[in-house]
């Protein structure tokens, strides 16, 4: 899933500032699951907003909504009416999100109440890991079902580095290291041959360096 | 114009003489003279100079300038390259341009990841890593082509170095990359320094095993330590170093002012059991930021006079 994280009260709270009449638009796909921009999160965020601008003696008023998906029209059209009753939305979705909404309503404020993080999975209770750099060309089948684009500080596709001490990355103590985990589970698969395997410069093409990507299903096209 | 003059260092090692490097890091300014200072030191006591790619990622005088004007004093550069600040295309035109200024010997490397320099909110680059950095060059050099298969005009005859580090994770697997390495296109291997002599033996071993020491030279690193606080420090903070207990102890165990020749009197001792090694064809000494200790070295160590 997406990963986001919602930005700190502050910071929503001198974005917001300028308007009167705010929506809060929760996404209730990805970032409800890592608990950034829910329905709860709605609410919640909604609740401290009113109460700090209450204090303030400031006049605004904050309604609440969630949809299923800000990415797709068919779910946006659900929030339309609410839409149109304010002069501003902060949208709790991935960045995907907030652009889909600005993108159908042209005179509307669309603002963004989350940080989007990364591409990843739920480790444990409360920890997100990112996984994967959307490259467009996955390579994962090579080196165990562990990519080295994202997990190695590096993106070393020859590795590991000399950084590399007791499955622990050189950068932090939290990392661990790509390389370790692709020899461990190499070695788990009986595929260490593979470490031997010279892996050639990647290309970067189909990655956002080639630009911003489009992908076209014509067997979908009606 | 044609550019024949071969690496001194290549000519030395396949004559089969027992190779001394060090190393040199650029100053953080424009001072070529500080480049040239350090140069002048060295003289006489080693065969190439290793010149830092931004060592640590701290902003330096860039490598291809400080070889270039160690070139200018006569002296042989190793022009250190890492793929962390550049893309493929800006490695490629300068590793023509190193050429065509005279540097001979190039030392392929990933580099320092920038969170440990003083620019930690840099852009990493990586677009390709080391052992593609490797193939590259020896690509542009055997085969006269760049990455995209150009005939080059007049292709950069490198002698190429790569590093190894037989103390980092996971041991086993660090001959594999090092026999990945040599088939990428390494004629040379500089490693880590060596203070952990019990493990770097065992690499060693493995290395002949695999026959890997017949295809590659491979020179030791060393670096005197200067105190028992820059052993304890490398030993926790410098990614990829590993310091026995038994070295730390020893320069704890000296009153303080003894330190520096107990430092000196670890390297020397290091030095003498690496040429005892089979398959080790030469040292590295890096002595951080103390380049006027090298030629005491060399000469202590019984390596002098160096061969012309």
């Amino acid at each position: 899933m997406i990963v986001g994280e919602q930005k700190p009260l502050a910071e929503i709270k001198e974005i917001v500032g300028p308007y009167r009449k705010l929506l809060i638009l929760g996404c209730g796909t990805c970032v409800k699951t890592c608990f950034a921009g829910g329905e709860d999160e709605v609410a919640t965020l909604a609740s401290a907003l009113r109460l700090i601008f209450k204090k303030e003696g400031q006049n605004i008023k904050i309604e609440e909504f969630t949809i299923e998906r800000q990415c797709e029209n068919e779910f946006i059209q659900e929030a339309s009416e609410a839409i149109g009753r304010n002069d501003s939305v902060l949208s709790l979705a991935c960045g995907a999100g907030v652009q889909a909404i600005a993108r159908r309503f042209a005179k509307i404020p669309v603002l963004p109440g989350v940080n989007t993080t990364f591409i990843g999975v739920l480790e444990s209770q409360g920890v997100f890991t990112e996984e994967c750099s959307g490259c467009g060309n996955c390579e994962l089948a090579i080196f165990g079902g562990v990519c080295p684009i994202t997990r190695c500080s590096k993106k070393l596709l020859n590795g590991p580095c000399g950084g590399s001490r007791h499955g622990i990355c050189e950068v932090s103590p939290d990392t661990e290291c790509a390389w370790q985990l692709i020899i461990e589970r190499l070695e788990a698969l009986g595929q260490v041959h593979n470490l031997r395997c010279y892996i050639s410069p990647k290309d970067w093409s189909s990655s956002n360096s080639g630009g911003p990507r489009r992908l076209v299903r014509e067997d979908h096209i009606i | 114009m044609k550019m024949e003059h071969m690496s001194k260092l290549e000519q030395i090692l396949s004559r089969g003489e027992f190779a001394v490097t060090t190393e040199c890091g650029p100053p953080r300014g424009a001072d070529s003279e500080v480049v040239i200072k350090k140069g002048e030191t060295l003289r006489g006591y080693v065969d190439a100079v290793n010149v830092t790619d931004n060592q640590t990622a701290i902003v330096r005088m860039s490598s291809i300038s400080a070889c270039t004007h160690l070139l200018n004093i006569g002296l042989e550069p190793v022009m250190q390259m890492v793929t962390r600040d550049r893309n493929r295309i800006a490695l490629q035109s300068d590793i023509l341009g190193a050429y065509s200024l005279g540097i001979r010997n190039i030392l392929c490397l990933s580099g320092d990841h920038q969170i440990f320099g003083s620019q930690p909110d840099a852009l990493n680059v990586f677009d390709i890593d080391s052992m593609n950095l490797i193939r590259t060059v020896k690509t542009m050099r055997d085969e006269g082509k760049d990455m995209s298969g150009f005939d080059l005009k007049e292709p950069p005859k490198m002698y190429i170095g790569a590093a190894a580090n037989p103390f980092a994770d996971p041991f086993e697997y660090r001959v594999i990359r090092l026999a990945k390495k040599i088939d990428a296109g390494t004629d040379f291997i500089q490693t880590q320094c060596v203070y952990n002599m019990e493990r770097f033996t065992e690499w060693m071993r493995l290395a002949r095993e695999e026959g890997l020491t017949e295809k590659v030279q491979i020179l030791a690193g060393v670096t005197p330590l200067k105190s028992v606080g820059m052993a304890r420090y490398m030993s926790k903070k410098v990614a990829g170093i590993d310091i026995p207990e038994a070295i730390t102890k020893r320069m704890g165990e000296v009153p303080k002012e003894k330190a520096i020749d107990e430092g000196i009197k670890i390297c020397l001792e290091t030095i003498a059991q690496l040429r005892d090694i089979k398959g080790v064809s030469g040292v590295h000494i890096m002595a951080i930021e103390w380049e006027e200790k090298v030629g005491e070295i060399v000469e202590s160590a019984g390596l002098l006079p160096r061969p012309l």
